[in-house]
């Protein structure tokens, strides 16, 4: 009772790690239809966010929640400003702009702190479950995932701003039409991008520690998530989240976590052989 | 030039005397023109952990064999590469050693399989090689020095000690998806079942995992007596973190075969590590004259700051000292004359203690301990002086079979 127990948490903990990395770049892809190459980067950079601001005697939650977001909002501005925008609608040449985004900040990083893994020891202890312990801190990052997702949606459902934001992504000439400025309604896209994924890098650095290179082992994952979800941000990265997820933890447990990562790559495989549009291009259409 | 003051007269006088006096250097270095020798390890990227002690380490034997006046009367040039923890550059910088540098011996290698990428090259160039890390053990090869513990020196005793020490039958190994990794587990599985125990269950990681969510909810449902860490590079120290952050810690005792060789001990904290139980030739809390000596000199060096110095950092030092002994004894640092030299039982006695170089096999009989990690530091529990390279003597005989290139891989049985 109690192993199954942890098995199920030990699953929802790797799903929500998966939409947790994948959620930035959902937000940016799914809005803006760019592919910012630059992503596991900006988790990086969430990470040496928190990690300095609590070396230098900031509150480790603090550290997390506001000054990874805000660091990485405001890197995420400048970029916007200077190479995005000028690239808006062709495609392929932000991906090469932001394959070169991701290298300079890889090279910055490196310069700064050493090509060295640095770590900051994950708080809170851990929970005992019968024989059995998960860590506090991983339940925390999936309750965390939870709000973000909850909040995300409430934005968009429910506020003016996602309505506007809804807007320009379904139409974007019709938005101008209608008096919206595509422009500032991208930007402000971008910047939540980013800061969500400061905030996811903030989040899983004490469980994994952070180097200049660590971007490159998210990186696949969260594009395989958003793709593999298709053109619904939300239900998108979270159903690709559960089922990637789902058969990565199985296949870890049954097998070996090698295998459990293979399977994952298959799984996405498969799936976007049945379905090219990705999950909500077949089902939960008319969702976020 | 219009305004010829005072002050660039001057320099200009000073340029020319200089100048002058070029011919009378540059002759007399060329009647002791420089020993090129090559330094090949990761300073950079995954692997740099355990590179950076071992740079230190050989830069500083190169500097004092220097102050006293060089190789055989010719000071020695060291040229350092960095391979940046990537495979591929491991070959391309050992073919640039050795045929643009032209050096006379290469000292380097971290994991063993930046020792298998060089080994074909070096040998094929005729350049002699020391690895001084230590590693599972096997290669047979004229051209090679293997300086560091094998299998039969550390985990022989070691798996033994630490069973008894937990009370443990039951032992699950996380390992490092490589060579090194594979063949230790091997190793491991034998020496438990000689002992009355088994290992469980090992698991594999590639070195660029850091996740092991899933994996230690797998060592709770084995719920086995002990962990074997046998985890390489910094992506897998975080496995230390997440242990402890699974409340693991003081439930199930750990020992590894590599915990400290990157200097863990400083980069993890206490909770993390307090109790890890490892093994190897060389601890930097050894109190012998030799080792406090070689301490005093490396912390004067590199500064308070510097990377503890590690098994392989040490032997890195050993290595140089043997190369230089062995280059004194045949007069020549000819690849043809030096091997026989370095074969003729030479040994050293440094920070490691005393190390003598094998003939036939063309490893290391060293000292080798076991000790407990606590607060930073290694606490010396046991000692075995002098243990020979048992495992590769059973499969190689290089007085024998001089014309040996392979890495055996020992055969285990569980």
């Amino acid at each position: 009772m109690d192993y199954a127990l942890i098995v199920i948490l030990q699953l929802v903990v790797t799903i929500a790690n998966l939409a947790l990395i994948s959620a930035g770049l959902a937000v940016i892809f799914g809005m803006m239809r760019i592919i910012n190459m630059a992503h596991g980067e900006f988790l990086m950079l969430g990470g040496y966010a928190a990690l300095v601001s609590h070396q230098a005697g900031l509150n480790l939650w603090l550290a997390i929640f506001v000054a990874a977001p805000v660091t990485v909002g405001l890197i995420g501005a400048v970029l916007e400003r200077l190479v995005i925008r000028r690239l808006y609608g062709r495609m392929i040449d932000t991906m090469l702009a932001t394959w070169g985004v991701s290298l300079a900040l890889v090279g910055v990083v490196t310069v700064i702190f050493g090509n060295r893994v640095s770590g900051i020891s994950p708080p809170l202890g851990s929970v005992p479950i019968g024989g059995y312990a998960i860590g506090l801190y991983e339940l925390l990052t999936a309750g965390v995932t939870s709000l973000l997702f909850l909040g995300g949606w409430f934005v968009l459902r429910r506020t003016p701003v996602g309505l506007i934001a809804r807007g320009a992504m379904q139409n974007r000439d019709m938005a101008a039409a209608l008096g919206v400025d595509p422009a500032k309604v991208y930007a402000t896209t971008f910047v939540t991008g980013a800061a969500i994924s400061g905030l996811a890098g903030a989040l899983i650095a004490p469980i994994t520690g952070v180097a200049p290179s660590i971007g490159a082992v998210y990186i696949a994952k969260a594009f395989i998530t958003v793709i593999s979800g298709g053109t619904a941000i939300l239900t998108g990265a979270l159903s690709a989240s559960a089922l990637l997820g789902s058969v990565n933890t199985a296949f870890s447990f049954v097998m070996t976590p090698v295998l459990g990562e293979v399977a994952l790559l298959a799984a996405a495989v498969l799936l976007l052989r049945v379905l090219p549009q990705g999950i909500t291009g077949r089902f939960f259409r008319r969702s976020l | 030039m219009t305004d010829f003051s005072r002050r660039t007269l001057l320099k200009t006088a000073a340029a020319g005397a200089a100048l002058g006096l070029a011919p009378a250097y540059l002759r007399q270095a060329s009647a002791a023109e420089p020993i090129q020798v090559a330094g090949i390890h990761d300073a950079s990227g995954g692997i740099d952990i355990y590179g950076r002690p071992m740079i230190n380490s050989l830069t500083l034997a190169v500097e004092e064999i220097n102050a006293a006046g060089g190789v055989l009367g010719r000071p020695i040039a060291l040229k350092n590469y960095d391979p940046q923890s990537n495979m591929q550059l491991y070959t391309q910088y050992a073919t640039e050693a050795a045929t643009k540098q032209k050096a006379s011996v290469v000292f380097g290698g971290i994991i063993s399989a930046s020792r298998e990428a060089m080994r074909p090259t070096l040998r094929r160039f005729r350049t002699p090689y020391f690895y001084n890390m230590l590693y599972e053990g096997g290669v047979c090869d004229r051209n090679v020095f293997c300086m560091g513990s094998t299998p039969a020196q550390t985990l022989q005793k070691f798996t033994p000690f630490v069973m008894k020490r937990f009370n443990a039958k039951t032992i699950y190994v996380l390992a490092a998806d490589y060579n090194y990794g594979q063949i230790t587990t091997k190793w491991i599985r034998k020496f438990a079942s000689e002992n009355g125990g088994e290992v469980a269950q090992a698991d594999f990681f590639p070195l660029d995992v850091n996740d092991f969510g899933p994996t230690i909810r797998k060592i709770q449902a084995a719920k086995p007596d002990m962990i074997m860490s046998v985890l390489v590079g910094a992506a897998h120290n975080s496995f230390y973190r997440q242990w402890v952050a699974a409340g693991m810690k003081d439930k199930i005792p750990m020992a590894s075969t590599t915990f400290g060789i990157g200097n863990e001990q400083v980069l993890t904290s206490p909770d993390e590590h307090d109790g890890i139980v490892v093994s190897y030739a060389y601890f930097d809390g050894l109190k012998t004259p030799e080792n406090e000596a070689f301490l005093k000199k490396y912390t004067d060096r590199f500064g308070d700051k510097a990377d503890a110095v590690t098994e392989a950092s040490a032997m890195t030092y050993h290595a140089v000292n043997l190369w230089a002994a062995a280059a004194a004894k045949a007069g020549s640092v000819d690849r043809d004359k030096i091997i026989p030299a370095l074969e003729g039982g030479l040994s050293f006695t440094g920070p490691a203690g005393k190390t003598t170089i094998d003939p036939k096999t063309h490893h290391d009989t060293l000292d080798t301990y076991i000790a407990e990690v606590r607060d930073r530091a290694y606490h010396v529990l046991e000692s075995f002086p002098q243990q020979p390279p048992a495992d590769t003597a059973a499969v190689c005989d290089l007085a024998a079979n001089p014309n040996e290139t392979k890495q055996f891989v020992i055969d285990v049985k569980s």
